[in-house]
């Protein structure tokens, strides 16, 4: 359970978010929508402790993020390519990772062997550094990466962005096959209305760093987030 | 067109963050150049002076003549350690209506001016105005001072040419040494030989022309080559290498470090940017040979301590400095992890302490020079390890500055060389004023002690003292995020 209670954060004058109340139940996937500048990152970096609140805070599992890090243990997450280590080869990272999340190397070698599909034979073996990949198989690494070690939490931000349609459709099913269990939260972001409909039970819109909308997904979401989203 | 594209550079050095946020830094660098134009303009001036009274018998200009073939490999080498040409940079015009001969042109133009070109005529100028001053033929003189600048614009394209051909460096190198070789052993005088030619450009200035003919065909081969290789495929590429992996499975001993130690470890085998410090350690390695071979410096005594600390610390100070920096870019990651901060720096510390001890060992042979120095640098070892390791960790916590480890040429970002010498001082001048006042008051023995008794005593107290860090660490973690985020 993900608890925010009068989160705000300005920079200077500029509030760029502002959420009052917002509470998301262990085991929802969770979607977050909004236009370029809406707040979706700054809510991660924040539940991710990695840029303070002005007021408020959130509690991940009873953990107040900014007072304990043991949330740490129990939350995966992949941002943006800042997460990746250039100088490392996908398996070295995943190596890397793993003994941070107390896995050893065949734990590591099993769970990457399960996402043989979703590399499409272009991670795994390749002898190239991360930093030499394209921006899709960086993010592919990414996304793996923060599903390792069996987090209760995983927050992804945009992750179908830079995606190719067939790895688009592997990591709807993968996203799915995670909500499936309810002891896992994911948090996702997205800018692309149809994906986040398709994997996520419940959908916040923020506009301007505020709540907007917060619906439960049903048939009609699609249309009712384009509908929203047509200014 | 030319004005846009002057307009672009322009705007890109004074706008770049680096500049912006470290005008101090600027300011130190600025000096540095200073010093360095300053002290060309000296020899320039005094150097036929000084000449004369060492070589009574010979005329000045015939000295510099038979030196300047290693002059200008000396300078090749150094080009080809430190100067590229910045073809990154012209990726975005490439889309723009301009065509691709301007912007190669603008290109090699520019390389032109670099400060490469330019410190040598610090010498050269000031050289040749005191010859004419002297007596000597204006129009030779004029002729030999119009061939050494045509001559530095040359080696400033051909080392394009070679751009990082390993067999050409092997080559010059071969060429440096042969030639001191044969010319120690009375064989032949090629570096003289080669002097005779520029004493000829002295006699018929016409000669300079050829410099010309050779400036024009390297410029022209240089823009072939170029022009062909501006695509996206080509040059401006980034060529990605294939993985060399090290087997680092023997740091697994270090248990929970074992993670960040490798880490640490390919970070420092794969990246441009600390690939280059590795000279360093072996200017730091060498840096004794300066000071024991000489007699003054026998009986010198806080000169061992400089000495000890800089050549068994060199890695301390290259690495340490930049903690936590070296991590910038995937800084965020690090810090939703679950890592404790104390298992992170630690590892840091680990890294250092193996290489003071190693540099320590590698510096054995030293005692040749006597077995105090000996005592002093083993002295030095813990000092390092119990005080400065602490010391450069704490002031790590105040970095605020990315370092972006793809980046190629260490010489136009962040002026590796002089501020690193600089940030080492007060690890340096403290244990030798120290040293100094207690051997000066007491004996070397009890000065050699103290530095023992601290080192021992921060070796003692590392818990306490890794506690003390990890808190600052941890108090400016928004701050370094932030600051890590912004691009240069």
């Amino acid at each position: 359970m993900i608890q925010t209670t009068q989160l705000s954060k300005k920079y200077g004058p500029v509030e760029v978010l502002h959420i009052d109340t917002l509470e998301i139940p262990t085991g929802q996937s969770f979607g977050l929508v909004g236009n370029n500048g809406a707040g979706k990152t700054t809510f991660f970096n924040i539940l991710l402790d990695l840029v303070r609140p002005t007021t408020g805070s959130i509690t991940n599992h009873e953990i107040q993020v900014n007072t304990s890090e043991d949330w740490k243990n129990f939350t995966g997450s992949f941002i943006d390519e800042s997460f990746l280590i250039g100088y490392l080869t996908p398996e070295e990272y995943f190596e890397f990772i793993g003994d941070l999340r107390g896995m050893n190397k065949a734990d590591v070698d099993a769970f990457v062997a399960k996402f043989e599909e979703f590399f499409n034979g272009e991670i795994i073996g390749r002898k190239k550094y991360l930093r030499d990949l394209s921006k899709g198989n960086q993010k592919k690494v990414g996304i793996i990466a923060a599903m390792m070690g069996n987090p209760k939490l995983i927050i992804l931000d945009e992750p179908f962005a830079n995606l190719d349609p067939t790895t688009q459709i592997r990591l709807k099913k993968i996203i799915k096959d995670l909500a499936e269990n309810r002891e896992i939260t994911v948090l996702i972001s997205s800018h692309d209305l149809t994906h986040v409909t398709e994997v996520c039970e419940r959908i916040v819109v923020l506009e301007k760093g505020n709540v907007v909308k917060d619906i439960q997904t049903s048939a009609e979401t699609l249309q009712e987030l384009e509908s929203y989203f047509a200014v | 067109m030319i004005a846009h594209f002057v307009n672009l550079e322009w705007k890109q050095y004074f706008r770049s963050s680096y500049w912006q946020k470290s005008i101090f830094l600027n300011i130190l660098l600025g000096f540095f150049a200073l010093y360095f134009m300053a002290t060309f303009l000296i020899i320039g001036i005094g150097g036929y002076f000084i000449l004369k009274e060492q070589f009574p018998t010979q005329d000045p200009l015939v000295v510099v003549n038979s030196f300047l073939l290693y002059a200008f490999l000396g300078d090749l080498i150094f080009r080809y350690m430190m100067q590229k040409l910045p073809v990154m940079n012209i990726k975005p015009m490439l889309l723009l209506p301009i065509s691709k001969n301007k912007i190669v042109h603008f290109l090699l133009i520019k390389s032109a001016i670099s400060f490469f070109n330019t410190f040598a005529l610090f010498f050269y100028i000031p050289f040749a105005v005191v010859l004419i001053r002297e007596g000597y033929d204006t129009s030779g003189v004029l002729g030999w001072l119009f061939s050494m600048i045509l001559l530095t614009q040359c080696a400033n394209f051909f080392n394009f040419l070679i751009n990082k051909n390993n067999q050409v460096f092997v080559g010059l190198i071969a060429l440096l040494i042969v030639g001191y070789l044969i010319h120690y052993f009375e064989i032949f005088n090629l570096s003289g030989f080669v002097g005779q030619g520029f004493d000829g450009v002295y006699e018929n200035p016409i000669y300079a022309l050829i410099f010309v003919v050779l400036l024009v065909l390297l410029y022209q081969t240089n823009y072939k080559q170029l022009r062909n290789e501006v695509y996206l495929d080509a040059i401006i590429s980034e060529k990605s290498k294939e993985v060399a992996a090290a087997d680092l499975s023997f740091a697994d001993r270090f248990g929970d470090l074992a993670p960040f130690i490798k880490n640490d470890l390919r970070l420092m085998m794969r990246n441009k940017r600390t690939k280059s410090s590795i000279w360093m350690l072996v200017v730091g390695l060498l840096y004794g040979l300066i000071f024991y071979t000489q007699p003054i410096y026998a009986d010198m005594e806080v000169i061992f301590v400089l000495v000890g600390i800089f050549s068994t610390g060199a890695f301390l100070m290259n690495f340490g400095q930049f903690i936590p920096a070296w991590d910038s870019s995937y800084y965020k990651m690090l810090m939703s992890q679950n890592i404790k901060y104390e298992r992170y720096l630690k590892s840091k510390f680990m890294i250092m302490t193996i290489s003071i001890v190693l540099l320590f060992v590698l510096g054995i042979p030293y005692v040749y020079f006597g077995w105090k120095i000996l005592a002093v640098h083993f002295a030095a070892m813990i000092y390092n390890i119990g005080v400065n390791t602490h010391v450069i960790m704490y002031g790590g916590s105040f970095n605020r500055k990315k370092i972006n480890l793809d980046e190629k040429a260490a010489f136009n970002y962040q002026g590796t060389g002089a501020v690193q010498w600089l940030i080492g001082i007060p690890l340096m001048l403290f244990p030798m004023a120290l040293f100094g006042l207690i051997s000066w008051l007491v004996n070397f023995e009890t000065a050699v002690i103290t530095l023992l008794i601290l080192g021992f005593a921060g070796i003692a107290f590392h818990k306490q003292l890794m506690l003390l860090i990890t808190k600052k660490y941890q108090e400016s973690k928004y701050k370094m995020i932030h600051a890590f985020n912004q691009e240069n």
